[in-house]
């Protein structure tokens, strides 16, 4: 049975801080901006299929690294503001210089047209949809951000892309701070023997260089994975990578709580030690957990990134914006392309956004910031 | 506990935690499963070693086995392979090679010692890389390469962020202030391999900086001024990439601690004395602020060894990182075991001299 009597003040001191804090940072605009970009990303993403003309797959190997099409307001024959349209762009081979170019067949228009009929998808991941915010009739192409090598919208991809980079991070933190919570609550908790062991398992962890276990890791993935679970072994490892840092941590709190007054009460009453642990100890380190949350989030897409970067984690044909960035090793492709750069913007924006709302957590929690402000 | 009893401690308990270190090491790389192709960046420099590109793609492109490029080459014989295989230990099981290994690696000779010959005691052999270069070799060159680096990127980081943390601290939400908060928050968000593509542009476009490598190939014919300017040239761009997140985050906790400090109560009793705000600031205020950065320093050595590892290797720098992952990615074991080892000790390493730092600066630090 759940006893309810020892339910110790300091934890609802805790949710009123936490309440005062949220009521700060409700006045403060940069952090303001950073849920508002937060939120567009997230919500972006969520509708990608509605966002996107295309599916991350759809390509067209003919119109390989083609360039942003260009979108006309001015009607060619009257001169007057018009809907705007697009032309159709055909590969052209130049035998004297032996290079490719697009070039526009100008006989007919396509307008772009709003709530175009397109590809099918599942808005959400379950409502079968057809309908797109924009497109254009085939066999014309908008790409907004031009085609990669392959002949794919990036623009379209770069939403498809944000769904594994901006969720990697938070399903890996569902692993990590359970686990590293509990591992830290037991260790600290018990202490002796337990303790020490738990410890140097944690330190062995810890004592790998991350980006090294990372590529180790990520480098003996076998192969023949679907996507599905090459994904699910990304979120593992990034998992693998983190818990121990936070177990310690949750440690040190636990020790600084564990010989208060309400814990030996609980004690004396005869709660078992995991539920001391799970509903008196831990909700004491919640404050640091929240602010350890936001902080820890842009690591994660930091990692995920890098590894697919560097052709480790998320694999073609599935889109990440690591992986976009991939094809921007070349120099010349981004003196040529800088639009493929995008997806290194898309996640510069995200961190950022991250770090600025943790950072302005953290200082309305730190009751040593209260002079300042 | 003194200082030198806690050194002792400290070491003593990481030796069985790199020994662990070195049994996981090893069950990654030589563990028995089968690995698909694993699709390998192409590099910034396409055209200087393109040659050199082309045979590693091929190699890349086999299921990761040490002598898979051997086994298509159709000219070598059947012997010759299993010749091979013998000499690299693969036809051994695997905690056989990982003994062979260890004890290659741990040989002590005390009896050396009452030979008077204090060098001969402890010779580590760490074997030979796949391609029958020594690794102790290959790990030291690339090692200088990567300290080389860290130095200038620690040494610039420092110098730069200090002054710019207090800076911004005695200056809390003016202008100046906001505009050096919103740069390092920049810098801190900024992905280094986004940065380093950057820089590489930036090579590319203006050329006055060389991509890739640590000299020039007319290296040996420089002056010895020459051949400075030349290893310096090469570090700047890469160091310029590192420096910007390393910059970032000990600007803001410079700034953070020393606003913390200026609302202590002794700052006050300081002012009120009398004292000149210079002495308030630098004598008692910035003093105490700087401790805490002590640790990070420590930390940071050891970060920005396997930190740098995107970066080098998108900027193609022959450093500790570059040669982590290539190692890594064609389980040269030997390789990567003596990297792996040698950068868990450094962090280790680092976090003892951090610790034993701090207690220096801050004696009221108790070592337990």
């Amino acid at each position: 049975m759940a006893p309810r009597t020892a339910q110790p003040e300091a934890t609802a001191a805790q949710a009123g801080a936490l309440a005062r804090a949220v009521q700060k940072l409700s006045h403060d605009r940069i952090v303001g901006v950073a849920v508002v970009v937060l939120v567009l990303l997230y919500f972006s993403i969520a509708v990608a299929g509605f966002l996107a003309p295309y599916s991350a797959a759809w390509s067209s190997r003919e119109m390989a690294n083609a360039p942003p099409t260009p979108i006309y307001m001015i009607d060619a024959g009257s001169g007057s503001l018009t809907w705007p349209y697009v032309f159709r762009y055909e590969k052209t081979f130049n035998p004297d210089t032996f290079s490719y170019a697009y070039a526009p067949l100008r006989e007919s228009t396509y307008p772009v047209r709003l709530f175009h009929t397109g590809e099918p998808y599942k808005l959400l991941g379950f409502i079968p949809l057809n309908v797109h915010l924009f497109g254009v009739d085939q066999p014309a192409r908008i790409s907004l951000l031009g085609n990669d090598i392959n002949g794919r919208d990036i623009f379209s991809r770069m939403f498809y892309g944000g769904q594994v980079s901006l969720t990697i991070g938070f399903l890996s933190l569902l692993i990590v701070f359970p686990i590293g919570m509990i591992y830290g609550g037991i260790s600290g908790y018990f202490g002796g023997k337990l303790d020490n062991l738990m410890m140097r398992v944690a330190e062995v962890v810890m004592s790998i260089p991350t980006y090294f276990l990372l590529v180790s890791l990520a480098a003996i993935l076998p192969p023949g994975l679907s996507s599905a679970e090459r994904f699910t072994m990304v979120i593992l490892i990034l998992a693998f990578i983190g818990w121990a840092s936070l177990a310690r941590v949750i440690r040190g709190m636990v020790l600084s709580v564990k010989n208060q007054e309400f814990i030996e009460a609980a004690r004396a009453m005869g709660v078992p030690s995991f539920w001391i642990i799970v509903r008196h100890i831990l909700p004491q380190t919640m404050s640091y957990v929240l602010v350890a949350v936001t902080l820890s989030v842009p690591g994660y897409i930091l990692a995920e990134s890098g590894l697919s970067f560097l052709g480790l984690g998320i694999q073609q044909p599935d889109a990440s914006w690591g992986n976009m960035l991939k094809e921007a090793q070349d120099v010349s492709n981004i003196i040529n392309r800088p639009q493929m750069m995008m997806p290194g913007f898309l996640i510069f924006l995200a961190v950022l956004a991250f770090n600025v709302i943790g950072d302005a957590l953290r200082d309305a929690l730190d009751p040593k910031s209260a002079i300042r402000r | 506990m003194s200082i030198p009893v806690y050194i002792v401690k400290r070491v003593a308990v990481s030796v069985p935690i790199l020994l662990v270190v070195s049994v996981i090491g090893f069950t990654l790389m030589r563990y028995d499963i089968t690995l698909g192709p694993i699709d390998i960046p192409a590099g910034i420099l396409s055209d200087k070693n393109a040659s050199w590109r082309v045979m590693d793609q091929v190699r890349f492109k086999n299921p990761i086995d040490p002598m898979a490029n051997l086994k298509q080459n159709p000219a070598i014989s059947k012997a010759a392979l299993d010749q091979e295989t013998r000499r690299l230990g693969l036809d051994k099981p695997m905690h056989v090679q990982y003994w062979l290994w260890l004890t290659s690696l741990l040989q002590f000779h005390p009896e050396a010692l009452f030979k008077g010959n204090v060098g001969g005691f402890f010779t580590p052999d760490l074997g030979k890389t796949f391609n029958g270069e020594e690794v102790f070799g290959v790990i030291v060159s690339r090692a200088g390469n990567t300290l080389l680096l860290n130095v200038f990127v620690l040494f610039f980081a420092w110098l730069i962020a200090i002054p710019i943390g207090i800076y911004a601290a005695l200056n809390w939400r003016k202008t100046s202030d906001r505009l050096m908060t919103t740069f390092t928050a920049f810098g801190m968000s900024f992905p280094s391999f986004v940065l380093a593509l950057l820089a590489a542009v930036f090579a590319v476009q203006t050329g006055w900086f060389p991509l890739g490598g640590i000299r020039s190939e007319s290296f040996d014919t420089l002056s010895l001024p020459g051949k400075v300017w030349d290893i310096l040239h090469h570090l700047i761009l890469p160091g310029l990439v590192l420096t910007v997140g390393g910059l970032s985050s000990i600007q803001r906790q410079m700034r953070g601690n020393l606003l913390d400090v200026l609302a202590a109560e002794y700052i006050r009793t300081a002012r009120a004395k009398g004292l000149p705000e210079n002495q308030v600031i630098y004598r008692h205020a910035v003093r105490t602020a700087i401790n805490p950065l002590v640790t990070l320093f420590g930390y940071e050595l050891a970060a920005l060894l396997s930190g740098a590892l995107l970066v080098e290797t998108t900027l193609n720098f022959p450093g500790l990182g570059q040669l982590m992952y290539k190692s890594v990615i064609e389980t040269d074991t030997n390789l990567v075991m003596a990297s792996l080892l040698m950068s868990s000790a450094l962090l280790v390493l680092g976090n003892l001299a951090s610790d034993i730092l701090l207690k220096f600066v801050d004696p009221r630090i108790e070592l337990d």
